[in-house]
């Protein structure tokens, strides 16, 4: 029943903030600001991720088939298609709903507990909106961007490995990424991307936002965010694949 | 004015506040006193909307806040300003940042006016050159003094403070107190502070209600809260052992 109580709760807030903002230029500034923070600063660690990701996918591909029977470029096209299928999307949305999710959840919590919240309220300001809405917005516009950074990059990692260590050559890698190439994975991809930003905005908002005692309580309701946000994406995971390639 | 009728508060099942009425008038400084955990904090949240009270009113000029949507709500709260326990400023922000952000969201004015009336509010709580500093690098009275300043910004009909001398030293206390007090009668508002400092009170206790476990047991001012006959707030009154030594000596003296 407490999962029924949650639920309801977090509609409601979503209710709040979806709310016409009390002035536009004032939300722009902030989600421009969310975007730095939340956005920008995660190219790094997604370029790093996916670069090993494309790398090892590639490897353990080559290592896996038998070359008698399987031609090597299906190797490429193996990588590539992992990332722009599953990889790119749900490991970076994993990967960000540690990173942003915690971020997100200490931040607003931190803010209930300081009475940060209660000070806008008092201004007048609808405080869900004004803290919730320019993350998603930041992150749905922002996700889907890195995603396709980490498509690119990660296929970029497979051919660094294929180059490094010559398990395979380098135009059979070249020809396989560019073999069969089905443009819907990527949109596929990307409308995944999009759902799982949007739970990785407001799923550790929530927690943060009904934070209610010390330092403490922020901590455990930043790592809560970051759990639930996490097992959300692999559940939508699923549905989403059903959904949309089935 | 800010006139409270019969305000009742539970937390899951915990009774907070019993019964409370009272009235708050303009262009004084109204004091909730009480030792920590009586409901000091709950009634004042509760005056402003930050709680939904079980039952009761609760009108500012007639207009019960209790029965206000959200959107009247928000519209309401713009011609109130609160101090909050903790000071409660933005720490992302710098304190010019901070006076402004109400004006940024609410007034129509350009920027210069705007920084204007940022350094009006900033001078009139007796802060200079701290424009461009972050809350984290200022004293706690200073961090104060920010608050009370954005307080004011957008010239509130309301003021609330929530311990507003909570962690300063006496002295300090004293000067934040009096500001608050100048600034009430200067721009003729409705101010609820709520303490648990005797010195606060006699300092400024135009009128004090005490509050005992979430019952108003006493209402006056600050020349007759030592003739309440209250064993609560004799209680609360002498709670220090300087207190009591100074009221035993002054029997002795008396008598004698
Ligand atoms: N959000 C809340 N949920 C549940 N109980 C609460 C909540 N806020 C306050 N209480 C309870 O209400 C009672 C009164 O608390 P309140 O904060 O009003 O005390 P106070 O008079 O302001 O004390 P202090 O001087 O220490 O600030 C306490 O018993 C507290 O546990
Ligand atoms: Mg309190």
């Amino acid at each position: 029943m407490r999962i029924f109580e949650a639920i309801g709760k977090y509609l409601l807030l979503m209710q709040k903030v979806f709310a016409k903002p009390e002035k536009a230029s004032v939300y722009y500034k902030q989600t421009i600001r969310e975007m730095e923070s939340l956005g920008i600063n995660s190219v790094g660690i997604v370029i790093i991720i996916s670069i090993f990701m494309g790398a090892v996918i590639t490897l353990q591909t080559r290592y896996n088939i038998e070359t008698a029977t399987v031609p090597l470029y299906l190797v490429g096209l193996t990588a590539r298609d992992s990332m722009l299928l599953e990889f790119s999307s749900t490991m970076v949305g994993l990967i960000l709903a540690g990173k942003v999710g915690s971020n997100i959840a200490s931040e607003i919590g931190t803010m209930r507990v300081s009475e940060q919240i209660d000070a806008l309220e008092i201004m007048g300001v609808n405080s869900a909106c004004y803290l919730i809405l320019p993350k998603i917005i930041a992150t749905v516009v922002f996700n889907p961007l890195l995603t396709m950074i980490s498509m690119f990059v990660g296929i970029g990692g497979g051919y660094l490995a294929t180059v490094a260590t010559g398990a395979l050559s380098v135009s059979d890698y070249v020809y396989g990424i560019q073999y069969w190439f089905i443009p819907f994975y990527i949109l596929y991809s990307l409308l995944k991307t999009v759902i799982f930003a949007f739970i990785i905005a407001t799923v550790p908002a929530f927690h943060g936002y009904y934070v209610s005692g010390g330092a403490l309580e922020v901590g455990r309701a930043s790592t809560r965010g970051v759990v639930y946000s996490s097992i959300l994406i692999l559940l939508f995971n699923v549905i989403l694949t059903q959904l949309l390639l089935a | 004015m800010v006139e409270v009728k019969n305000v009742n508060k539970t937390f899951a099942g915990n009774r907070v506040l019993f019964d409370i009425s009272t009235v708050f008038d303009r262009g004084k400084t109204n004091l909730i006193i009480g030792q920590s955990g009586s409901g000091k904090t709950v009634l004042l949240k509760s005056l402003v909307g930050l709680h939904t009270v079980d039952s009761g009113e609760i009108l500012l000029e007639n207009r019960d806040l209790v029965k206000m949507d959200f959107g009247k709500l928000k519209s309401i709260r713009r011609e109130m300003g609160m101090l909050f326990q903790g000071g409660a400023l933005f720490d992302s922000l710098t304190v010019e940042e901070n006076v402004l952000f109400p004006l940024n969201l609410f007034s129509g004015m350009g920027h210069e006016e705007k920084i204007h009336r940022v350094n009006e509010c900033l001078k009139r709580v007796n802060l200079r050159n701290v424009n461009h500093l972050f809350p984290s690098e200022l004293s706690g009275g200073m961090q104060k003094r920010v608050a009370i300043a954005r307080a004011i910004v957008q010239n509130p009909k309301y003021l609330f403070c929530d311990e507003p001398n909570s962690g300063l030293d006496p002295k300090t206390s004293i000067v934040i107190d009096n500001l608050i007090s100048d600034i009430t009668r200067e721009y003729n508002i409705t101010t609820i502070i709520n303490s648990h400092d005797m010195n606060s009170v006699m300092e400024i206790g135009e009128k004090v209600i005490f509050i005992y476990q979430g019952y108003k047991h006493w209402e006056g001012t600050k020349d007759d809260i030592f003739n309440s006959g209250n064993e609560y707030l004799e209680d609360f009154i002498f709670a220090s052992n300087l207190a009591k030594k100074v009221k035993n000596k002054m029997n002795i003296h008396n008598r004698s």
